[in-house]
């Protein structure tokens, strides 16, 4: 039995469904992300986990209780928000200590608590701090620090990072799962930025229009999208049109170029996709779908250099890393192209 | 040409963009107030008197004092309470978003709205032949006056009166303060086990002090200095501080010029003590602000 | 639960206002025995002295705006502009008249500029009318600062006096042609109020002596049953203009804001 389960969890908002048929099953001390974009039902989902929005059905149970009924106060869950949330008005270790006092926590436990939390997120000097005084990272750092001081059963994080800097976002990012994989708490974590899904979660939750469209490990998402919808939400793909031209063998036909996928498809037109690393520059053993193509725009990011290459009427996305001492294409070279049919993704329409 | 009007420019001191506003500060606002202030303190033939000051302590005069201080604390109290339970309701309280701009242009319109024609509207209303009394009297026999002692022109009645301009402008001042918290706030509390209760009393009230003391010292002074409406409604012979001073000034009722300017002198004590308090009050609640 | 009490808070806070304008309301109406009549509107109106003393009280309000305008705009922008260390002095001073009492002031005026002292504005008709004036610019000083700086502060004056000056613009035409245009609803919120509480002051007209309209609804007040309800209804309308005019022209300037 999983330690946090949703299932079937519906919100309306008067005739629109903003969460459909929602289930999730989360193992002590896991990670997840609900990772979509604006509007997909993930903030609302958590807001339902949290208790400030009531289900229209369903059911969320945590360590083996239904909690729906239960008001937040009443939940013991954890949770940090977007915006800081710091009581403006009350110290730093007041702010951390604020759960305890609600819960009648003895002085000297609550001070020796927030004492641990303080030195837990790097702080331990500014317990005495007004939150106008600190930095964004620093208040987020804090609002964690506040969430997990009342040892809740599980932490909340709403776009925890969105209002932040992006050198501190990918170091509290870091900090937020060493701090999570520490005390082994079970996490829901939601963003619309991939790569912080990506990089941070043991599975990801890919939403859209309320619906969770895969759940997956972050390499299974990446590599192994299931929808359309998720190829192109995560990460960069390239698109390719191609005719059927064997339906039983998977054979396409690319501009000139013949291929056999080695599954079966339906006949007419597909759309295949690959992600820019599956790209080759040149000819490559094992990579027998070759495509002529002219260089278009270089971008040169540091270690990687991203390629615009134009085959016919596709455009291909490549990724080749940066060696010192070879120049990178320019614009206009006449340029092959190889990719490994086995990189191939074909979308359903 | 031009360099003389460059070194024209310069040597004009900044501080003349500002010497109009000053110069009418102090002749219009200042001096008159300090002129009080000397006056309560000078004798008759001049040279400095403590007199006047001590000439305040009087039956009447004490009286009239500690009725203005009452009539002031209880209608700003009363208007603050009023005003924020109805700015809550509307800012918090989940009615529907359509009631907040008329009700916002209603209380401008109502917190300007005093003076002798308020007065008279309430007259109209729960004097002794208007609208309520006279309601209440015909279709259940009630005599508001014998049956709860009510008189409107008593301090109770000014004091019901003045809530008409006292409770909209508190609405006016607090509902930007209300919007001003935060519903991530209300909900990390709860998350953190606090009761809506427990939620007001250490974090929204905390943050809405400074607001709600400066709003009280202001309510407080509005009404204690205010004479149109009091001597509307009880006429010259009600004893409270402005009235007092009003019939003074008409006609030195009391006898003794010096006497006077000792009675409007505690006035300014009073309602300057009431704001330093406040200024006092505010630093302490807003250590927490830039 | 929670709406329930919101809306109990919300109508019982209604009744202080609701019922008084009915009673006014009613009151006004009720001259005539056993009908309805605008017959005391009909007295009130009627009345020379009405007439005499609201041109009297309107013509002060104009005098009393178009004064408050020259005195505020040009400090508030000029302490924006040049001296914003001043600016907490300011704020302090124009805060000043709600907290001393109008009746301390014009007490005040009385002693300081009455016929033996050195400026002796109370000696004459138009000193004491000037006198007033200013009292009533006093009054209505918080009122007219904070819409003019609340109005200041939407726009960046710095920039644009330092494009007018680049373009030759004297101080008086970056004032008339660039400032002025561009706080005008400020202004004019400002005026408004200021005419809405001018138009009705009591103490300083009453002690000042001059004939008011505020000194005139104290003697119908004390003398007449029916008409002072009328004059109620007639300055509540008053008010309820100057404000309904401040949304209309903020809400105006919005429109006009969004179009450019």
């Amino acid at each position: 039995m999983a330690f946090l389960k949703i299932a079937h969890l519906e919100k309306s908002f008067g005739t629109t469904r903003v969460v459909k048929d929602f289930d999730l099953e989360i193992e002590r001390g896991e990670f997840v992300s609900l990772l979509g974009p604006s509007g997909c039902g993930k903030t609302t989902v958590l807001r339902m986990v949290a208790g400030f929005e009531t289900p229209s059905s369903g059911a969320i149970i945590v360590d083996g209780k239904d909690i729906v009924g239960l008001r937040p106060n009443q939940r013991n869950i954890g949770m940090v928000f977007q915006a800081y949330a710091l009581f403006p008005n009350l110290t730093v270790a007041e702010n951390v200590a604020f759960g305890l006092k609600i819960k009648g926590t003895p002085a000297e436990q609550r001070d020796a608590r927030v004492k641990e939390m303080l030195a837990m997120i790097g702080l331990p000097d500014l317990g005495g701090r007004y939150p106008f005084q600190l930095s964004g990272g620093q208040q987020q750092r804090v609002a964690l620090a506040r969430a997990l001081a009342v040892q809740p059963q599980v932490l909340l994080l709403d776009e925890p990072l969105s209002a932040l800097d992006a050198k501190i976002r990918v170091s509290l990012r870091t900090q937020i799962r060493d701090i999570q994989r520490e005390l082994g708490i079970t996490t829901i974590f939601v963003t619309h930025d991939q790569e912080e899904a990506l990089s941070i979660s043991d599975r990801i939750v890919v939403m859209n229009g309320g619906v969770a469209e895969q759940v997956g490990a972050p390499f299974e998402i990446y590599n192994r999208p299931a929808t359309r919808f998720v190829a192109q939400f995560v990460g960069t793909l390239n698109l390719i049109e191609a005719d059927v031209t064997l339906p039983e063998t998977g054979t396409v036909r690319i501009g000139t170029t013949e291929i056999s996928l080695g599954r079966p498809l339906k006949p007419g037109r597909v759309t295949l996709a690959c992600r820019p690393e599956a790209v080759s520059l040149g000819l490559a053993d094992g990579r027998p779908l070759v495509l002529h193509a002219e260089i278009g725009e270089v971008h040169f990011l540091g270690a990687v250099i991203r390629v615009q290459a134009r085959a016919g009427r596709t455009t291909l996305s490549l990724d080749t890393f940066n060696r010192p001492d070879t120049p990178p294409p320019a614009a206009g070279d006449k340029v092959q192209v190889s990719i490994s049919p086995a990189d191939l993704l074909v979308l359903e329409a | 040409m031009a360099d003389l009007s460059s070194v024209r420019r310069m040597l004009t001191p900044r501080w003349l963009g500002v010497a109009p506003f000053f110069l009418f500060a102090l002749m219009f606002l200042i001096l008159p107030a300090l002129s009080i202030v000397f006056g309560a303190f000078r004798a008759p033939g001049g040279g400095f008197t403590l007199d006047n000051v001590a000439g305040l302590n009087t039956p009447t005069i004490r009286g009239a004092y500690w009725v203005s201080i009452r009539l002031s604390f209880w209608s700003a109290l009363l208007g603050c309470a009023i005003g924020f339970a109805m700015a809550a309701a509307i800012v918090l309280g989940g009615l529907p978003r359509g009631i907040r701009s008329p009700m916002l242009t209603f209380s401008g319109v109502a917190s300007n709205f005093a003076g002798l024609p308020l007065a008279f509207a309430f007259i109209a209303t729960i004097g002794p032949a208007g609208l309520i009394t006279v309601w209440l009297r015909t279709e259940f026999g009630i005599n508001l006056r014998a049956a709860t002692g009510f008189n409107l022109f008593s301090t109770t009645g000014l004091i019901i009166t003045y809530l008409f301009f006292q409770v909209p402008l508190m609405i006016l001042i607090i509902t930007p303060a209300l919007d001003g918290l935060k519903r991530e706030w209300r909900e990390a509390a709860s998350m953190l086990g606090a009761t809506g209760w427990q939620y007001w009393r250490m974090v929204a009230l905390p943050i809405l002090l400074p607001s709600l003391l400066g709003t009280f010292a202001l309510l407080f002074a509005n009404s204690f200095g205010a004479v149109a409406t009091a001597f509307a409604l009880a006429g010259p012979q009600l004893n409270i501080a402005p009235i007092l001073l009003f019939s003074q000034i008409r006609g030195d009722v009391l006898g003794n010029p010096g006497l006077g300017y000792a009675l409007a002198f505690g006035m300014i004590v009073i309602t300057g003590g009431a704001n330093a308090a406040y200024l006092i009050l505010r630093a302490r609640a807003e250590r927490w602000q830039k | 639960m929670m709406r329930f009490m919101s809306w109990t808070a919300f109508l019982l806070g209604s009744l202080i206002f609701i019922l008084p304008l009915l009673g006014m309301t009613e009151f006004s109406l009720s001259m005539r025995r056993g009908v309805y009549s605008l017959d005391a509107y009909m007295s009130v109106l009627s009345d020379p002295v009405f007439r005499a003393t609201f041109s009297y009280s309107v013509m002060m309000a104009l005098f009393t705006i178009v004064f408050g305008v020259l005195l505020v705009v040009p400090t508030a922008y000029w302490v924006r502009l040049k001296m914003p260390e001043l600016r907490p002095v300011i704020e302090f001073i124009t805060l000043l008249p709600l907290v001393i009492p109008a009746i301390v002031i014009v007490f005040g005026y009385i002693r300081l500029y009455n016929t033996s002292s050195w400026l002796p504005l109370t000696g004459s008709t138009m000193g004491t009318n000037i006198l007033l004036m200013f009292g009533y610019s006093a009054l209505a000083l918080p009122y007219m600062y904070r819409a003019v700086d609340t109005g200041l502060r939407t726009i960046d004056i710095a920039t644009l006096t330092e494009a007018a000056q680049s373009m030759g613009a004297g101080w008086v035409q970056i004032f008339a042609r660039v400032i002025l245009p561009n706080v005008l609803v400020a202004v004019l919120s400002g005026a408004f109020l200021t005419f809405a509480v001018v138009i009705g002051e009591f103490t300083m007209a009453a002690l000042l002596n001059r004939p008011a309209f505020g000194p005139y609804l104290q003697l119908v007040g004390a003398n007449k049953a029916y008409e002072p309800a009328a004059l109620a209804v007639i300055a509540f309308a008053i008010t309820w203009a100057c404000m309904g005019l401040i949304q209309l022209v903020t809400r105006l300037s919005k429109h006009t804001r969004a179009q450019r």
